[in-house]
């Protein structure tokens, strides 16, 4: 067998590489930062020893990687890249360019804190300064989620009424530098699974000499359709894609065999939930843990992971939820100045409250695992106990780890 | 090299790539510069353009003044951009198209320097053009490190104190195939430095000095005038540095004579941005285009050397 087939022992970023691989990417540019880089050093060892065909470019700053995947991508590649905190925040002004050019781009993020203080462990506070960019985004849980989820990626962003380019973030450390066994299926099932590559570049962007066009130039305010219309069309496609990206993973499910919920969000005993939390990335996976352990004690309490984040998965959370007594949100990342302090909370507030399903349903927002700050599953019970308290006494618990209006769990109080 | 000795020999004299009518201001050497360069490199030729002057003349959409694939980027990505079509139409078998970076001063000497410097250093096969109007003209005719001392912009009211970067310099110094200087004034020059570099493999710099009427305070009709005089004055020299050869070239190669080059005031007495230069700017950029000629006679006299 292949070492690129069946079962093998690999760590997290490399499940990432071989995935690009098995997508037959065409062009890879790259540029290092912990701990995004076993990713590319591994396709550079794949590239260099004849064992990957593409087109590897050594690049000299995130800026160029971006850039770079533009101009190929423009060309009518497919292509991939990887990165972490500090270097998606360098990238980001060609990352907008990339969604507002609609180009398929797919990219994983080993997400790190954002500096200062200098911090490189898990937290997704990276690719929350891009979530409004027009890219789509997963949050994954798992080594073998990376793999899958790079393969669903190319599917859902070179479709016709996406075209839009995907992140895949995992947490930093606790998944991009551990191992677990991942299975990785035949080449030729991923080969039907995913689109071809168009023969002469996607049909909306290209450069042919035969074929001249110009892309991306000054436009008047009032010019009509223009710059507004353009925008718009983001925005549908991201509204477009919520369908193909639950399609592509039944797809998926069918195909390989791997379920990852409908694809938005994935829930784990919520349907006779009366307590549900809604977690991401690694934590969700730890509190299934959690969940069993409180369903033993006899509480009824469900968790719904958030994987995808963009778009925003409204309706699925609305559906999963909308029977809770009261839900908790769990963020790994910050949103200054927001509403909760919290991304995700704030967001999914906003989401529920124009539904009449679940405009009354009361949300707490918690906050933990801060630059990869341990969360134990202890501290995980105790979110749920804080929520029940939450709802029997009709009002907020007060302890050290709340601050205004979320708690802000394993921290120390701050004045 | 060709052997043309004047521009009606200039094979499809007639057919532009750049189109005519595009929204360039009347004497603008940018211009000039990009109808010459598409005459040499032909149609199968792909162009991206980083945030300044050429992304907006192109035409306000749905204008266009390109009649070949065009595509703008952002400021820092001019390079990068070249860079990742480059790869991506290699991967897909294409290789007879020549991909050019047009940017200007400040999107090569200032913000672009660091992914133009990584892409000659991993030798990429495009072709990277500056031209070079000495400022920010897009925004408003703010200083570059471009610049020219003494000259004023609009964040150097009273003219800029720093010298003007070599950036050709700094580029031979990448060690690439080919680096050349040309001038709006020698467009046959230009044009055979376009044809020479379309084949050569690497990264291909070609830095064009470009005048700017409004940029510079000068006249429209006196916007060649104005490059001819930096070429005589030896202001602006001709020249090519290929696989290491430094060569000068085109209309330059008489002033290496330093009784043949005109005074500088010539050239900068006639410029309205230059209106505040004082005795001791004058004896200052005098010291400058010396030490330029400085540099000429030192890379001619040790090719000599080596060549004994
Ligand atoms: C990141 C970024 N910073 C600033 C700008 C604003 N800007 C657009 S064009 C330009 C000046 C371009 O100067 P140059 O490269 O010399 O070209 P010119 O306009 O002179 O032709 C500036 C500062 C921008 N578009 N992007
Ligand atoms: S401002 Fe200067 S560089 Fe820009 S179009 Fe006008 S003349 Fe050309
Ligand atoms: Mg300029």
């Amino acid at each position: 067998m292949s070492e690129f087939e069946g079962k093998r022992l690999v760590k997290g970023n490399f499940a990432a590489s071989y995935a690009a691989r098995a997508a037959n990417v065409q062009v890879v540019t790259a540029f290092p930062i912990t701990p995004q880089t076993l990713v590319v050093e591994k396709i550079s060892e794949l590239v260099d020893s004849g064992k990957m065909n593409c087109e590897f470019v050594r690049m000299e700053s995130e800026h160029s990687v971006m850039a770079g995947l533009i101009g190929a991508s423009y060309a009518g590649a497919r292509t991939f890249s990887a990165t972490s905190g500090q270097g998606l925040l360098y990238m980001a002004e060609p990352v907008h360019w990339a969604a507002g050019t609609r180009l398929p781009i797919v990219m994983t993020i080993a997400s790190r804190g954002i500096a200062p203080p200098w911090n490189i462990w898990a937290d997704f506070s990276d690719i929350v300064t891009q979530r409004d960019s027009g890219w789509l985004m997963a949050l994954l849980s798992g080594h073998q989620e990376i793999y899958d989820s790079v393969l669903m990626a190319y599917k859902i962003s070179e479709n016709p009424d996406v075209m839009l380019p995907y992140m895949l973030a995992y947490g930093g450390f606790i998944l991009s530098h551990t191992s677990k066994p991942i299975h990785m299926p035949k080449q030729s099932l991923i080969d039907e699974f995913l689109p071809k590559i168009p023969k002469l570049g996607w049909d909306h962007v290209f450069l042919d000499p035969d074929r001249p066009i110009m892309h991306g130039n000054l436009i008047m305010p009032n010019t009509t359709p223009g710059y507004q219309e353009f925008r718009m069309k983001i925005q549908l496609a991201q509204l477009k894609a919520k369908p193909i990206i639950r399609e592509v993973a039944k797809e998926f499910k069918e195909t390989f065999g791997r379920d990852y919920g409908n694809g938005m969000v994935q829930e784990y005993k919520c349907k006779d939930a009366e307590f549900i939390m809604i977690n991401c990335g690694i934590l969700a996976k730890q509190m299934e843990n959690v969940v069993d352990f409180m369903r033993s004690l006899g509480h009824k309490v469900g968790m719904l992971r958030l994987r995808t984040y963009r778009p925003f998965p409204t309706e699925d959370i609305i559906d999963a939820v909308k029977h809770a007594k009261i839900i908790g949100v769990v963020d790994r990342a910050t949103a200054f100045g927001s509403p909760t302090g919290g991304p995700i909370s704030s967001e999914t507030m906003a989401a529920l409250h124009n539904d009449p399903q679940t405009k009354d349903l009361r949300v707490i927002p918690f906050i933990n695992g801060i630059g990869g700050r341990d969360v134990v599953t202890q501290q995980q019970k105790r979110q749920f106990e804080i929520l029940m308290e939450c709802y029997d006494k009709g009002e907020l618990v007060k302890n050290e780890e709340l601050m205004s209006t979320t708690y802000w769990t394993g921290a120390m109080g701050v004045k | 090299m060709t052997n043309m000795k004047e521009i009606k020999e200039v094979p499809d004299i007639d057919r532009n790539l750049w189109l005519p009518g595009n929204a360039t201001c009347a004497g603008c050497g940018l211009d000039l510069s990009l109808r010459w360069a598409l005459k040499a490199l032909g149609p199968r030729t792909v162009l991206v353009t980083p945030a300044s002057c050429l992304n907006v003349v192109i035409g306000v959409w749905p204008k266009a003044a390109p009649d070949f694939p065009f595509i703008n980027m952002v400021f820092a990505g001019g390079a990068a951009a070249a860079t990742g079509i480059y790869h991506g139409l290699k991967a897909r078998g294409i290789e007879d198209v020549n991909v050019m970076t047009y940017a200007g001063d400040g999107g090569t000497t200032d913000i672009g320097i660091q992914g133009l410097s990584g892409a000659a250093e991993r030798g990429t096969n495009i072709i990277y053009v500056c031209y070079d109007n000495e400022a920010y003209m897009n925004t408003g005719i703010q200083r570059s490190s471009s610049t020219p001392l003494g000259a004023i912009t609009t964040t150097t009211y009273f003219g800029k104190q720093e010298h003007k970067k070599n950036l050709p310099a700094i580029m031979a110094a990448h060690n690439i195939p080919y680096v050349a200087t040309a001038s709006v004034a020698d467009p046959l020059d230009l044009y055979d430095k376009f044809k020479k570099a379309k084949d050569i493999k690497g990264l291909k710099y070609i830095h064009i000095y470009a005048p700017c009427p409004p940029g510079w305070k000068i006249d429209s009709e006196r916007s060649i005038e104005v490059a001819k005089k930096a070429i005589t004055s030896g202001m602006w020299i001709l020249y090519e540095v290929e696989n290491g050869v430094f060569r000068l070239t085109g209309k330059s190669k008489r002033y290496i004579d330093p009784k043949k080059r005109k005074p500088i005031k010539d050239y900068l007495t006639i410029q309205g941005r230059f209106r505040k230069l004082t005795d001791d700017d004058f004896k200052e950029l005098e010291k400058y285009r010396d030490s330029l000629w400085r540099q000429v006679n030192k890379e001619l006299s040790f090719q000599e050397l080596e060549e004994k």
